[in-house]
């Protein structure tokens, strides 16, 4: 039998659950023969994928969003033989979409790798992963012995870091340099791993191109909304029932996604959408989409009883401490900003709320990498959201948010 | 051919000299690093950016020449509001 012939017997997943169609109950990997079963072979697509990508209007996933088609393109147009590099670093400590789809489903994921190097002429193909991430190496390790194909797949550990995902710090690391994001241009599409034009993709958006070189655009298309098709993974955290890894449809609203956590455990005040790079809302009804700062998918439930002033400062904190230190706005700015919020939160000094404003718009885009331009993001949202809560830490010290436990995960510092 | 003004902010140490040199384009932030319009340097002025490059002790400022490549991810300017940070 041809490989289109068992193609055609495989139906295309019909439901919201498409990254996660074939995810066993037991929590295992689903193997190469089950994965075949359930979605079929790949069959190498041409260069041909790239236009079903621009088509399928796909945008990264990994908090770039950048249209995937149009990557690929570039990298494509340049001279010299490509490299593809699947970046399942994830190193955000709020998300862990990447982590499951590689432990769960490593093939999606490694099919869409090979996908994209086939549309784009690569033989090489790195796997990175963060370098505590030893379940996921391990899932991958294992996907990969399974698989017959003549690609050269090497599967790579990074430092630990929150930039070391950033697409140069991780060409930096896979060239043997400190993970550190580099000024572009060149972009790794230009100059990449070894100096090759470089693919690098998210997990994520990786396993979205598994599915779209099998069942095509416009099935991508049928699901999500206009402007931004197709479904998402969401790293879902906080006051909800059941927190976890959710694929929805794009333009969801907040309030659906909690609700099919099985609904908040205690009354919420706000929800950081977008992670650390994101922002704060109170509003339930917000869409969840690219263009609203969805970026890799974060979702926190935050509780009335949590302190979002004290919280947003430690954040912040570690987030300033996870600069790559290389470009001067980054280090000071970050480090100032974390400390004025600090200094609020303990109700020491004057109000400096206009200082920290005045800073994060000093900070914005004066990096090589955008971590600066992220943490402004977030601490203008703070400022924004947390303005009751801010105002009652200078005049008393503290808010109503007497619970002092962590809502938001930072990792341990390096 | 129009031209606009950029600083290596990895190379820059924060010296500001070029602030001094190059005022009408240039401006410190609260830690003396170099806040660099985004516009493109009109010809009148570009003897001046010739200067603050030429003085800079780290040789982080450069000028660079309009490119337009319709695939390519468009370089970034200070104005821009678009956010990447990963794929």
């Amino acid at each position: 039998m041809t490989a289109s012939a068992r193609r055609s017997q495989v139906e295309a997943p019909s439901g919201v659950a498409r990254l996660l169609a074939a995810v066993r109950s037991d929590g295992r990997a689903v193997s190469l023969h089950e994965h075949h079963v359930r979605f079929g072979p790949l069959d190498l697509p041409g260069p041909e994928l790239i236009s079903m990508l621009q088509a399928s209007a796909l945008r990264g996933r990994g908090g770039g969003s950048f249209p995937t088609g149009d990557k690929l393109a570039a990298v494509a147009g340049q001279r010299g033989r490509p490299v593809v590099v699947a970046n399942a670093t994830e190193g955000e400590p709020a998300s862990g979409k990447d982590s499951a789809l590689v432990r769960l489903v490593p093939h999606l994921v490694l099919d869409g790798a090979a996908a994209a190097a086939a549309a784009v002429g690569a033989r090489e193909i790195v796997v990175a992963v963060a370098q505590q991430a030893k379940a996921d190496r391990a899932a991958l390790a294992a996907a990969l012995k399974e698989r017959r194909d003549s690609f050269e797949w090497k599967l790579s550990s990074i430092a630990d870091g929150f930039v070391s995902g950033e697409e140069t710090a991780l060409v930096n690391a896979l060239d043997g340099r400190p993970a550190k994001p580099s000024v572009k241009p060149p972009y790794p599409f230009e100059r990449g791993v070894g100096g090759a034009p470089t693919l690098v993709q998210n997990a994520e958006t990786l396993a979205h191109i598994a599915l779209i070189a099998r069942f095509g655009a416009r099935w991508f298309r049928s699901l999500g909304i206009e402007s931004e098709p197709g479904t998402a993974l969401i790293s879902l955290s906080g006051a909800v029932a059941r927190p976890g890894i959710y694929e929805i449809e794009l333009g969801t609203r907040v309030s659906e996604l909690i609700e099919q956590a099985g609904g908040a455990t205690e009354p919420l005040a706000a929800y950081l959408v977008g992670g650390y790079f994101g922002g704060w809302t109170r509003n339930a009804q917000q869409a969840l989409t690219a263009a609203a700062g969805l970026g890799a998918g974060v979702v926190v439930a935050f509780p009335s009883t949590a302190c979002g002033v004290r919280e947003s400062a430690r954040v912040t904190r570690y987030l300033a401490d996870e600069s790559a230190g290389q470009c001067g706005p980054c280090v000071h700015g970050l480090a100032a900003l974390a400390t004025g919020l600090e200094e609020i939160a303990n109700a020491h000094g004057h109000d400096g709320r206009e200082l920290l404003a005045r800073w994060a718009r000093q900070v914005h885009a004066r990096g090589a990498c955008r971590h600066p331009d992220g943490v402004a993001r977030f601490v203008m949202s703070t400022l924004e959201i947390f303005e009751d809560e801010l105002l009652l830490h200078l005049r008393k010290g503290r808010c109503s948010g007497r619970d002092r436990r962590a809502v938001l995960p930072i990792a341990a510092t390096r | 051919m129009t031209k606009r003004l950029f600083v290596n902010p990895i190379e820059c140490d924060g010296h500001g000299l070029c602030a001094e040199l190059f005022p009408e384009w240039i401006e410190l932030d609260d830690w003396g690093y170099p806040i660099i319009d985004p516009q493109p340097v009109p010809s009148g002025l570009e003897a001046h950016a010739r200067r603050a490059i030429k003085e800079c002790p780290k040789l982080a400022l450069r000028l660079v020449a309009e490119r337009r490549t319709p695939d390519a991810p468009r370089p970034r300017t200070r104005s821009a509001e678009g956010r990447s940070r990963r794929t």
